[in-house]
């Protein structure tokens, strides 16, 4: 049985050689979240398995292939042999047991992912076709650009204003749906400062590809800076604070502002207006209307167009942010 | 003239045609006199291309014995075909060889327009920034792609269920021809409903569907979901007929651990198609009754919940993986001792890891949901339940070194694709538990990574196989050989460079490139790779072209071998090539093992007046 020295050394020098080939090359982006380091931890630990299965099968068969090929001229059959039951108990119980090992360490490394801080940062994300958003209730504001403070953990509430998304910044990670009608948590605990970029992982439509959005990490000064930054351009013009809004949400999509016909019924000249109805009545589009249809879509439907087209945005945008877009509609003459 | 309009295909074709005219003046006609607007394209569409379906059923007459019963008269227990000649094929045929064929022909028909699909976007992601397809465009053909690939798997697996289970039992046909061939049929007008969508807006979905946005994709939305709702009572009907057969026409003396092994695994995955598939065709059905008619199952306006979906959908779609990978593994498991010239190593373990494999299966499906918001406690009983398919898989390896480990190897084109199907399904294998673990999925998920699997396990536990499979069986099916020079031009064009192409995948995949964009980010510096990638799948398909070719040159004028050309101890090769018209003229009786080889004076049957 001189084979068999020889496969167990091409199997170990596979596995070496597999698992220093795999981690020289750079397999992942940055770290940049506590729980980026549990999450590669336990990758290293499927690496080093997967080396070693890798080497050990591909080795067997590749030695195999090569000793015992059949010669030029050679007639004749193999060896005749049927099994072998303590062999095959072994290779199932082996396999068992890792996998019982993987099963323990891969829970405990669920968990910390997902160890929680109370002292958390609150934000609130709302995700649609084709942009993000964030909120922080505890500062009071709202931005499209993700700004977190470096070291303390973020909760993040998400949800999502029409079809599935995900929120995912492969440095960070970790990756979590945005689910229409319900809300998901994704914690984070930032831990390299840089600029980085979440990209929606679940197909949401054709521009899918392009739903990316800024985030940066900054330091816990820099961070209190752009909180007061942001605080003080909440108190600018509330018609120049709708048009940022309807840009940010993609109104555009189906509200035109120079009267082309699109999905929704155009801006241009609404205000002040009589709109007839889909029940055959007209009513007056005075501010009054303008926040009800934000809010309440339904409400009154525009005589030619469908219902449940628009989703209602009362969750999604506060009092003040309504009565902007208001404002700014009513300056579309 | 005459002649081509009698074929079978060509009346269904017509007839389909006059049914979807005919369902579509329907629902109009309705409306109309409903006073609503008379035109309203998608029930009309919708309904037109379900009556168009079963019209093209009774054109093709895939329905014709079952009518005659009904109007109680008799039909013949075996129809003569061999005056049809070629024109048997384009027609319902009762014979399970000919409809084994059908089915063949049919999958690579389809392989060729998902793997054409494919190399459309391929080269739309060479570079970034859009070249050529509109993001609808891509994403249609991105969906398509997956789908009629899934389509063709399952036709290509009931091609060689339906051609080998009844010769290698000894059978005389299947169980229930009729229903075999009305499985068979009823797969070509769900093609055709499938492939429409690409002319009636497209979908931007991807095959999963998930909803809310198929609820609120154009109208090719609604031509895939009916497309794959009827080629489901194709899978559903094949598998029922195979475990009637399997299960009642066995010759004498072959008890369930003497059958060979792609029987186990053609039993394996008819269990869970029979089963599994009304899943599929429910959760696709209840997205289509809420677009048609408002029924707010996954609409959260109206209490209904996406997620549900998910669950419906994965319930049998990731069974579904194993349909596909099942018959593969089997028929590596058939080859390898044929050309190691050796007994497959632990039979009853490799038959009952089919067996294994198949039960788990269906205990898995919410591995695909670890990032959906689903309740958080159950992805930790669903990546335990994940895990532990790696055991009987394990088993399958093991077995198959150890049936290789001493034995003769020869290297014919089959024993390439079989070893090939081995190490690629491999690296699938040795890609799945980083996906099983919940903390490292949430990276992988949605990633190119997962694509890099994936594609590794359905072409080591598909297409490699399968073109063993082909390269195998061809003498078997003509009587002739399917050359051996291109058959090995065509392995090495597509193993070395689907490897490096699914390896790419991974690598990107880690690094940040997400799954279904149509464009990516260049500062992420992922175009070398990409170009890399697309050069490699057009080696691919180049090497598939030379296999086309190949068969199409070797029907013809390939070299003659009606005998036993891989010195198999399978029954179907005790009998010259082709195989008569109702197999075997002697019944054979088992009276050994199915793969004793090296065992002198052993064999494992005996025909009925073969001297001892």
């Amino acid at each position: 049985m001189k084979h068999i020295p020889i496969v167990a050394l091409i199997i170990l020098l596979g596995t070496l050689g597999v698992h220093t080939g795999l981690t020289s090359i750079g397999l992942l982006p940055v770290q940049a979240s506590l729980q980026a380091v549990e999450v590669d931890r336990l990758l290293n630990v499927h690496l080093w398995l997967i080396s070693f299965l890798f080497s050990l099968i591909v080795g067997i068969l590749l030695y195999s292939l090569v000793v015992f090929r059949r010669r030029k001229g050679e007639t004749g059959d193999g060896a005749h042999i049927e099994g072998n039951n303590t062999l095959e108990v072994f290779w199932t119980m082996i396999p068992l047991f890792a996998v019982i090992f993987l099963a323990y360490i891969g829970a405990a490394s669920l968990g910390e992912t997902r160890r929680i801080d109370p002292t958390a940062l609150q934000v609130r994300v709302i995700a649609g076709q084709w942009y993000w958003r964030y909120q922080y209730p505890e500062y009071g504001i709202s931005t499209s650009d993700l700004v977190l403070p470096i070291g303390r953990q973020v909760d993040l509430q998400m949800t999502s204003n029409d079809v599935i998304h995900s929120f995912w910044v492969p440095e960070f990670r970790l990756k979590q749906d945005l689910v229409p009608g319900q809300t998901t948590e994704l914690r984070i605990t930032p831990s390299l400062i840089g600029e980085y970029k979440v990209r929606c992982a679940e197909l949401c439509g054709t521009s899918h590809a392009y739903m990316e959005g800024l985030v940066s990490v900054v330091s816990q000064e820099d961070f209190d800076a752009w909180v007061q930054t942001q605080q003080q351009s909440g108190e600018i013009d509330p018609v120049l604070r709708g048009q940022q809004l309807v840009a940010q949400f993609g109104c555009g999509a189906c509200h035109s502002i120079d009267g082309t016909e699109k999905t929704g019924p155009t801006w241009q000249g609404l205000f002040g207006s009589q709109v007839p109805l889909t029940d055959g009545s007209t009513i007056l589009a005075d501010r009054e209307y303008l926040v009800s249809s934000i809010v309440n879509p339904n409400l009154h439907i525009v005589d030619g167009y469908s219902p449940n087209v628009m989703p209602s945005f009362a969750e999604i945008l506060d009092q003040t942010e309504v009565e902007s877009i208001a404002a700014y509609i009513e300056t579309l003459k | 003239m005459k002649k081509f309009l009698s074929l079978g295909l060509v009346r269904g074709l017509f007839w389909q045609m006059l049914g979807t005219a005919v369902g579509i003046g329907f629902v109009t006609g309705v409306r109309w006199l409903m006073k609503l607007e008379a035109w309203k394209a998608e029930p009309a569409v919708v309904f037109g291309a379900l009556i168009g379906a079963l019209f093209f059923l009774y054109g093709v007459g895939a329905v014709d014995g079952w009518l005659k019963w009904a109007a109680g008269e008799e039909t013949p227990e075996h129809v003569d075909e061999s005056g049809l000649g070629w024109r048997r094929y384009f027609g319902t045929s009762l014979d399970h060889k000919v409809i084994g064929i059908q089915y063949l022909v049919f999958s690579l028909i389809l392989m060729s327009v998902g793997g054409s699909f494919a190399l459309i976007f391929r080269t739309e992601l060479a570079e970034t920034q859009m070249q050529f397809l509109s993001l609808n465009r891509y994403n249609t053909f991105m969906s398509l792609h997956g789908i009629v690939m899934i389509v063709s798997i399952l036709l290509g697996i009931a091609a060689f269920m339906n051609y080998l289970v009844p010769l290698m039992i000894g059978a005389n046909d299947m169980a229930f021809p009729r229903l075999n061939a009305f499985s068979f049929w009823i797969a070509v007008p769900a093609g055709i409903i499938l492939l429409s969508s690409l002319f009636l807006g497209g979908f931007d979905t991807g095959w999963t569907g998930y909803p809310p946005l198929s609820a609120r994709a154009p109208l090719g939305m609604q031509m895939f979901f009916l497309g794959v709702s009827l080629a489901g009572f194709s899978s559903i009907f094949g598998g029922l007929n195979v475990i009637a057969t399997v299960i009642r026409m066995r010759a004498t003396g072959m008890a369930a651990f003497r059958m060979p092994i792609f029987v186990w695994a053609a039993l394996a995955t008819s269990l869970i198609s029979l089963t599994a598939t009304q899943l599929i065709g429910l959760s696709f059905q209840m997205v289509m009754l809420q677009r048609l008619f408002g029924l707010g199952f996954f609409d959260p306006s109206k209490g209904g919940n996406p997620v549900l979906f998910q669950h419906l959908f994965w319930f049998y779609s990731h069974p579904a993986v194993y349909v596909f990978v099942l018959p593969g593994l089997g028929l590596i498991s058939e080859l390898l001792p044929v050309f190691a010239r050796k007994p497959l190593f632990g039979y009853r373990w490799v038959a009952m890891s089919s067996l294994a494999i198949a039960l788990v299966g269906f205990l898995v499906w919410a591995h695909h949901m670890f990032t959906s918001g689903m309740a958080e406690y159950l992805r930790v009983p669903f990546m335990y339940s994940t895990l532990l398919v790696a055991v009987p898989t394990g088993v399958k390896f093991f077995s198959w070194v150890a049936t290789v480990w001493r034995g003769k190897i020869s290297f014919e084109t089959p024993m390439l694709f079989v070893l090939a199907g081995v190490i690629v399904f491999l690296l699938g294998g040795l890609s799945g538990p980083p996906n099983a673990t919940v903390s490292t999925d949430l990276h992988l998920h949605d990633t190119y990574y997962i694509v890099g699997h994936f594609h590794d396990t359905m072409y080591g536990g598909y297409i490699f196989p399968f073109f063993a499979a082909i390269y195998y069986w061809f003498p078997k099916m003509t009587g002739r050989r399917a050359d051996e020079k291109l058959g090995k031009l065509s392995f090495w064009l597509i193993a070395p460079s689907f490897t490096v192409m699914s390896l790419l995948m991974m690598r990107i995949g880690l690094l940040g490139m997400r799954r279904r964009i149509a464009d990516y980010d260049p500062a992420l510096g992922f175009q070398p790779f990409h170009l890399m990638m697309t050069v490699c799948a057009f080696l691919t398909a180049i090497g598939v072209l030379v296999s086309f070719i190949n068969f199409i040159y070797s029907i013809k004028k390939g070299k003659s071998a009606t005998g036993n050309l891989w010195n198999s101890r399978s029954p179907e090769w005790q009998v010259p090539s082709p195989m008569p018209a109702h197999n075997y003229d002697r019944p054979f009786e088992v009276v050994g093992e199915p793969y004793d080889y090296g065992l002198p004076g052993s064999r494992y049957v005996k025909f009925a007046g073969d001297k001892e």
